[in-house]
């Protein structure tokens, strides 16, 4: 499966690279941003995407709206430091699929990814 | 700023720490500091506050924290640019984290980095912050909030 990854951190880019990587998932795109990442999506067509919320030029529920708008089955993973229900439950509302929080370990992460696929193949 | 809300920030320094450094850092006493007293190490991340609470957060390091920090976090690139996203990212993590207590108002700006003293930015004036300090391992750090 196809992953891209949309975080304005080359640290946190980098790390859910790796873990997801040997996860198994195929790392198709990175992007610093919500516009980066709508670019990038038309062409490289993920099937996962995992999304920071905070963000410059475009932040992370505009974008997923965007996302949603080019392909509705596209299944979106939040991974932002932003902790309140509010926030989460807006990001669920434009079609996001799970949350998870930063800060993240390699665990959690791997963790949130397999909730998240397993909501589609249950 | 009361004690809860300092509170609050306490725990979420430790609990950060603990998430990805693997030991929880050492708080130290919090204290009310004028602006222009403020502790400003290597590298600082700073995050704007808007909404509820204006003001600003921000994390200050010295870069050998920095360094082991992304050691501890799998990332073998210690470059500036690391440092600098590792300093922006802990102001954006505690941050975001604080909403949690202070709700959805609470805005947060992206991190700005700034390096040592020489490009410092402006605390709003008249507003003084608390200074957080902490320690991690050997390494010193402190967490700076001025909100009004």
């Amino acid at each position: 499966m196809k992953l891209m990854i949309v975080d304005d951190s080359n640290i946190i880019r980098s790390k859910i690279a790796r873990a997801l990587g040997k996860h198994g998932l195929e790392i198709a795109a990175l992007a610093s941003n919500g516009q980066e990442a709508v670019r990038c999506f038309t062409t490289v067509r993920p099937d996962l995407v995992t999304m920071d919320l905070t963000m410059p030029n475009m932040d992370g529920i505009e974008c997923i709206r965007r996302l949603r708008q080019i392909n509705p089955d596209v299944r979106v993973l939040v991974v932002s430091a932003l902790a309140d229900k509010a926030t989460a439950i807006a990001a669920l509302k434009e079609g996001a699929q799970g949350f998870l929080h930063k800060p993240f370990t390699e665990d959690d992460l791997t963790e949130a990814m397999d909730e998240l696929l397993g909501v589609r193949n249950g | 700023m009361d004690e809860e809300q300092l509170r609050c920030f306490v725990d979420i320094v430790q609990h950060y720490f603990a998430n990805q450094g693997g030991k929880a850092a050492e708080v130290g006493s919090p204290y009310l500091a004028d602006p222009e007293a403020l502790p400003m190490l290597d590298v600082t991340g700073v995050i704007g506050i808007s909404g509820a609470r204006q003001g600003c957060i921000y994390v200050t390091a010295g870069r050998e924290l920095l360094r082991n920090l992304l050691l501890y976090v799998g990332e073998t690139d210690l470059s500036d640019a690391n440092l600098a996203d590792m300093a922006g990212e802990m102001a954006n993590t505690i941050s975001g984290n604080a909403r949690t207590h202070f709700g959805p108002e609470f805005m947060i700006s992206v991190p700005l980095v700034v390096q040592g003293r020489a490009q410092g930015f402006q605390m709003p004036k008249g507003v003084k912050a608390y200074v957080i300090p902490m320690r991690w391992h050997k390494f010193e750090a402190s967490l700076v909030v001025s909100l009004v």
